[in-house]
């Protein structure tokens, strides 16, 4: 009974560690990121008519970023917001959205 | 947990090795905090804040301090204005904050002891800090104002700050007869929500357009240019033709005095205005707590260093939203928001002994015209020593676009409240 309570404390304490450090690590991509969340959602998950952003891969989120940001793809707000970002924070933004649930 | 004391659990923990991987299990039963942080003020700005505290440290002592257990947004409230949203939907409250471990105080802040460093609350308590966040949001600068005082905005009222004085301005533009006159009166700059007056002047011109089709609305405009100034005239043009009429402040729209009695505006030079609404909005400055803490400059607002917001008269005290004067961004809910989370990152990185890295913020407000028709100006920053806060790219929507553009930056407008909020207040 021991052994299969420190088991599923092993398995229960890894799994907190991972959305722990997710949340509280102050990267440059989460200084990035973090200000998507204001009209995409916290943590990209949006409650209303702005698009939701996590979990799509990264592939897709910095080729719609660097598609706005060259007016190749078709936008409101987003060319001007896509605008003010380098290739390697898109790049960075992409990645920290792809791992996000 | 019946049988398993706090102890034997972290002892339990510790012995198979995983105390060491799983710091969010021991935090939540440690004892000592990673440091104690107060926030003074729930709006946009302290709210973000807190909740971007606790997602960056689960074990920081915060503690939010907050005078009205709701927050009416100013956005969105030009909508309960003009009769398109009850004011029950643009209310917040701060329940997410409380279950988050975020430590909620009603109460006001009396004072600042920053060599002590504690503050002291109106119903007898004192509080100490490891670090303090001031997000008090705007005051008005009524010594400026010939003829008006605070009182005075129950008759004139100004709506600046959201709340009963929402309800006064709706009341009165419900009361009033058609063909009458509306006078908005926008400050100088800065202040809060620069596109903030005009939508306004378009809502209400939507609501006399419906109702009280004989009305007309006079701006009398402290300034001689405004946010999105184009955009909103081509609008008004298309939606409200003849209704709006805007003067310049070197035209004749400074205001020099008031007669509230008879609700009347005397120009600077020359004119008298008489409306039967009267929408006076008055001269900003920081709120009421950053000038009793000493933080604030001649002109009434709060120097900081734009990399993290700390004050720049008192150490470990941190200035965000209106109140602070943050280089290139406007005073907005937005900015407060994205300035919160910064502030955030800045006090758990400085706690921990650790660089903050290179920060980054945005601003994106959208405006209605008209229920279908949106408009939007957004800009992302960044810092540098010598620059502060400046912007890297941005801009206003487009002149000339169609009813389908218009209709899209409508509905992504909703979308743009309902996702602010829930990332402030939820």
């Amino acid at each position: 009974m021991q052994r299969l309570l420190i088991l599923s404390l092993i398995l229960l304490s890894s799994f907190a560690y991972a959305v722990e450090v997710r949340a509280s690590e102050i990267t440059r991509a989460v200084m990035l990121s973090n200000s998507c969340a204001a009209c995409h959602g916290t943590d990209g998950n949006s409650p209303g008519a702005m698009p939701s952003i996590n979990g799509k891969s990264a592939q897709f989120i910095s080729r719609a970023l660097l598609d706005f940001r060259e007016g190749k793809r078709e936008a409101t707000v987003m060319g001007r917001h896509a605008a003010g970002y380098s290739d390697d924070e898109i790049a960075l933004i992409a990645d920290y959205f792809s791992t996000l649930p | 947990m019946n049988t398993l004391n706090r102890r034997k659990f972290i002892k339990l923990l510790a012995g198979t090795g995983a105390g060491m991987s799983a710091p969010g299990l021991v935090n939540a039963f440690s004892k000592s905090p990673s440091g104690r942080v107060i926030i003074v003020g729930g709006g946009f700005g302290g709210s973000t804040c807190a909740k971007y505290l606790r997602r960056f440290d689960s074990n920081l002592d915060i503690t939010l301090i907050e005078s009205s257990k709701r927050f009416v947004t100013c956005p969105f409230s030009n909508l309960v204005i003009s009769g398109m949203r009850e004011m029950d939907s643009i209310t917040q409250d701060y329940a997410a904050q409380s279950e988050r471990g975020v430590n909620v105080v009603y109460a006001r802040v009396i004072g600042v002891d920053a060599a002590l460093k504690k503050v002291k609350l109106d119903n007898g308590k004192e509080l100490e800090y490891d670090r303090l966040v001031l997000s008090p949001g705007i005051d008005f600068k009524w010594d400026e104002v010939n003829g008006m005082e605070a009182a005075d905005a129950e008759t004139i009222p100004h709506a600046w700050q959201a709340g009963n004085q929402t309800t006064v301005l709706r009341n009165q533009l419900e009361a009033m007869d058609d063909g009458g006159v509306v006078i908005v009166a926008p400050p100088k700059n800065p202040f809060r929500c620069p596109p903030g007056p005009y939508e306004r002047v378009s809502l209400i011109a939507h609501y006399l357009k419906q109702h009280k089709p004989k009305s007309k609305i006079l701006v009398l405009d402290a300034k001689d240019k405004f946010s999105k100034q184009a955009l909103f005239m081509q609008g008004w043009q298309k939606l409200y033709p003849g209704m709006v009429e805007w003067v310049a402040g070197s035209e004749g729209g400074r205001i020099g005095e008031i007669d509230v009695a008879k609700r009347t505006l005397y120009a600077e030079f020359g004119d008298a205005h008489k409306g039967d609404v009267v929408n006076f909005i008055p001269p900003h400055k920081a709120g009421m707590i950053a000038h009793q803490a000493g933080l604030t400059n001649s002109d009434g607002w709060c120097f900081v260093n734009q990399r993290t917001f700390e004050s720049s008269v008192h150490k470990d005290i941190h200035v965000i939203g209106d109140a602070s004067i943050a280089g290139a961004m406007p005073k907005s809910g937005f900015a407060a928001n994205s300035q919160g989370k910064v502030c955030a990152a800045a006090i758990v990185s400085s706690l921990r002994g650790k660089e903050m890295p290179e920060p980054s913020y945005v601003n994106t407000c959208y405006s209605l015209v008209g229920p279908d028709y949106g408009i939007s100006v957004a800009a992302v920053y960044r810092y540098s020593e010598n620059k502060g806060i400046y912007s890297t790219g941005g801009g206003v929507s487009p002149l000339d676009e169609d009813a389908d553009y218009r209709q899209q930056e409508a509905r992504y407008a909703r979308g743009w409240y309902d996702s602010i909020t829930m990332d402030s207040f939820g």
